[in-house]
């Protein structure tokens, strides 16, 4: 697996660097370095979101809530600052990290405990969180001049050059990538998804699992509603409408198995580049978004289809040894 | 090698001549010939991977042979597909029968040879009229209108019949057919081969199972290597010359259990009930003692170890590990007090292909290799390393993924996986079930050394020879009880197969 997955990381970061030369061609000014820095800080709250989505994805399951959990959560920040506006921007995003933790759980536990297909349960949720919206709201927004400065200033706030949001995401990747290939937990999302029914006889409770898979999710998101929310300075029912299939979109083009158990960190951040770079690059050569879409529909096609191949490469190998003996 | 009159005079329903099949890298066939006589049962034998499966592949049109012919009644033929096998004769009835849960038993027998009415629709009341009729034929007693997926196993082999029976099949391949069947079970597929037999099919049998094959086959062909090693008819051949064949050797030595001195009990189990699986479980386990537990398929000994680690929960009983009450929640629970199962499916419930080797042996020992929350990968990969080379694992490096491997080196990952627990107690299930008898040997030379070394070891088997080779000891279960024990000493597959079948000992 290893090598393969570094074999399919190294082809994502050919063909984001391909996309880029090809980008050159038609507007030079691109690859800017101060360019590319705001294409990585614009491509951060996908990073955080495909993290958490590829936990869930690892797992077998699949997390179609994470934008309704963002937006909820965003909205929930955007009321607490509101009401409280001196309340320590710390405080904020813990309680509404906790707040998409919960979420999240809910998800978890109706996988676990109830055995409702994970499908089902996100789109139910993801219905459920969008109306909760409306219903603390009462489909009224919150703009910019609602919101405290502190609260707007957090994720532009510079720190050696870089701002915040990729301060952010950057602490993300690394401590999702520590928990993936360091603790037990991680070791424990690649095994259910591998072969759950084997993970259950080595002491993994499966449902144990997916549950803290969907908790990381959820809190990732409750993060990202945050930073969604500050960061365009507006809150409201449609925020990130349609975003989860970005979200998958980047787990899937970074090499994450639909089938669970395989894919990578390094992956899942190329994947959500690999979008970023795309998203940003079309509109300045004039391409319409109409036409974007299609272009991310077609790169997530390719993705699949190249892993696919990958992976039934693996299936001969099998075969050709078992006809051997 | 003796000659049978009958077959001499007859001419092959269907002969293979010379066939050869390679895929990149392996000759999986080499000139290899078979003919199947029609009213005979030819059992094909050979080791896992000798190419019975191709053979039976190329039989039936799945596979196209490189080279060689085919006659069907000595005419030369070629199978572009499975469906011109089909229209051939030549059917397949596979170990796990490959038909369609949803759809009705009529349909399953006709699917793809419905009868029609003039407008071309399908013929309801004729088709179900036939497949009644198919079904009396086959002597079972199912309404074709039900569906498949209410259907036990057993019932499900044989729709599979009725169907082969439905188009006509003049060659009826049946790939292990007895491997899920009850003890009662495989006496009525007997019956049925006499009947198709009578009716004049050509049926070739493969099995892994000598007592069967000498029950049921009238000649025999051996595969080793993907080559034709012997044929012959079974009459007047012994086991030992058959087995011979197979592994181009003698096997002096099939169960080489090792004299153990059996300590202290280790683990006692008393009152142990389940509300729809077992009841009255009571027993002890000593040291480096292997505990055998013989039963027909579905006679709840699976379901009684999946209880005494944590998968289900029993209603009542009491575990003594080593003089300490034990009250097991989860396999983890189980792990960590030192008991172990490997599980029967290994291949869907044994090991992760899709993670490096290292990662499967250290799965359940993951408390043992992290230090303040987090994994040591150094110290992974020397578990790893420990016990992979304690049993002869052949890899290039401990990070490939074990889907790379072979199925036996696949075997060792699971196994070196729970001796890295430090178990006390290792339950096996099945474990030489559907592997050829080179590495049966090898399982077998490995559980007597653990058993020497001080390791209590249950191991369920539902096979005699197996059983009886291996055990110090055996319990057996019908119905959820335990219904006899004996020592080494007076083991006899007769009281085995009474005690398991609940044939008094009285009754004629």
């Amino acid at each position: 697996m290893n090598m393969l997955l570094k074999n399919r990381e190294a082809l994502l970061v050919v063909a984001i660097l391909a996309l880029l030369a090809l980008i050159t061609l038609r507007f030079p000014g691109f690859i800017q370095p101060a360019n590319l820095g705001r294409v990585y800080n614009d491509t951060s709250i996908l990073i955080i979101l495909a993290l958490g989505q590829m936990a869930v994805i690892l797992t077998r399951c699949i997390d179609l809530s994470m934008a309704a959990n963002l937006a909820l959560c965003g909205m929930v920040a955007g009321l607490i600052n509101v009401a409280l506006p001196g309340l320590p921007i710390p405080l904020v995003i813990a309680s509404v990290v906790a707040l998409g933790a919960a979420l999240g759980a809910i998800n978890g536990l109706l996988v676990w405990k109830l055995n409702i297909p994970p499908i089902v349960v996100t789109l139910g949720t993801l219905t459920i969180f969008r109306g909760s919206i409306f219903l603390l709201t009462g489909g009224q927004w919150i703009n910019a001049h609602q919101m405290s400065d502190a609260f707007k200033a957090l994720p532009r706030a510079d720190l050696l050059g870089i701002p915040a949001l990729s301060w952010f995401s950057i602490a993300i990747i690394a401590i999702v990538f520590v928990v993936m290939t360091r603790t037990a937990v991680g070791r424990a999302f690649y095994a259910v998804g591998g072969n759950p029914h084997a993970a259950v006889y080595t002491g993994i409770d499966v449902g144990r699992t997916r549950f803290l898979a969907y908790c990381l999710s959820g809190a990732l998101a409750g993060f990202a509603g945050y930073l969604w929310v500050s960061r365009y300075a507006v809150a409201y029912v449609d925020i990130a409408l349609g975003f989860e299939l970005d979200i998958i979109a980047a787990c899937v083009i970074g090499g994450i198995s639909i089938a669970g158990g395989i894919g990578s960190v390094p992956g899942a951040v190329l994947g959500a580049l690999f979008l970023g770079v795309i998203k940003n690059a079309l509109p300045v050569i004039n391409i319409s978004p109409f036409a974007q879409m299609a272009i991310s529909g077609t790169v997530i096609i390719i993705a699949v289809a190249v892993n696919a191949r990958a992976e039934r490469r693996k299936g001969r190998v099998i075969l050709k040894k078992a006809e051997a003996h | 090698m003796l000659q049978d009159t009958t077959t001499l005079r007859m001419k092959p329903a269907i002969a293979l001549e010379g066939i050869s099949k390679s895929f990149p890298g392996v000759h999986a066939l080499s000139d290899v010939s078979l003919s199947l006589y029609p009213g005979s049962v030819t059992a094909l034998i050979g080791e896992n991977g000798a190419g019975k499966s191709t053979l039976v592949k190329i039989l039936t049109g799945i596979y196209q042979p490189d080279g060689g012919a085919i006659r069907v009644d000595g005419a030369e033929v070629h199978f572009p597909s499975a469906s011109a096998a089909a229209r051939a004769g030549v059917t397949a009835i596979h170990q796990e029968t490959v038909l369609f849960d949803e759809l009705s038993v009529a349909e399953n027998i006709f699917l793809g040879h419905a009868p029609r009415t003039r407008f071309g629709l399908i013929d309801w009341t004729k088709l179900n009229a036939d497949a009644r009729q198919l079904l009396s034929r086959v002597g079972a007693d199912i309404d074709p209108t039900i569906r498949l997926r209410d259907l036990g196993i057993a019932s499900k082999h044989l729709v599979a019949i009725a169907r082969a029976l439905s188009i006509d099949a003049r060659v009826v391949i049946m790939d292990e057919p007895t491997a899920a069947l009850s003890y009662k079970e495989i006496h009525e597929l007997y019956e049925l081969i006499d009947r198709l037999k009578a009716d004049g099919k050509a049926i070739l049998f493969i099995s892994h199972k000598f007592d069967e094959i000498f029950r049921i086959a009238d000649r025999y062909t051996v595969f080793r290597d993907g080559r034709m090693v012997g044929d012959g008819v079974i009459a007047g051949t012994t086991q030992d010359d058959l087995v011979r064949m197979m592994v181009g050797r003698d096997v002096g030595q099939v169960f080489p259990k090792q004299e153990v001195s059996i300590g202290g009990p280790v683990l006692t189990v008393s009152g142990y009930r389940h509300p729809t699986e077992f009841e009255d479980i009571n027993f002890e386990l000593r040291r480096g003692e292997i505990l055998g537990f013989y039963g027909l398929v579905g006679a709840g000994r699976s379901e009684f170890m999946q209880s005494l680690i944590g998968i289900t929960r029993p209603s009542a009983g009491a575990v003594r590990l080593d003089d300490r009450v034990l009250v097991i929640r989860s396999p983890a629970e189980a792990i960590e007090a030192g008991i172990v199962y490997v599980p029967e499916e290994r291949g869907r419930q044994g090991a992760i292909i899709g993670m490096p080797i290292f990662q499967n042996v250290t799965l359940p020992s993951l408390t043992r290799t992290s230090r303040s929350g987090f994994l040591r990968m150094a110290e992974e990969f020397r578990l790893a390393r420990e016990y992979t080379s304690r049993l002869d694992l052949r890899a290039a490096a401990l990070d490939q993924d074990v889907g790379t491997l072979s199925g036996g080196n696949q075997q060792k990952v699971v196994i070196a996986k729970w001796l890295a627990t430090k178990p006390k107690v290792i339950i096996l299930d099945e474990p030489t079930k559907g592997i050829d008898i080179g590495s049966k040997a090898a399982v077998h030379a490995f559980m007597s050394e653990l058993a020497a070394q001080g390791l209590s070891v249950i191991m369920v088997s539902s096979e005699i020879p197996e059983i009886m080779g291996m055990s110090d000891r055996v319990i057996v279960m019908r119905e959820g009880r335990m219904v006899g024990q004996y020592e080494r000493a007076d083991l006899t597959a007769e009281k085995l197969v009474r005690a398991a079948a609940g044939i008094s000992e009285t009754t004629p």
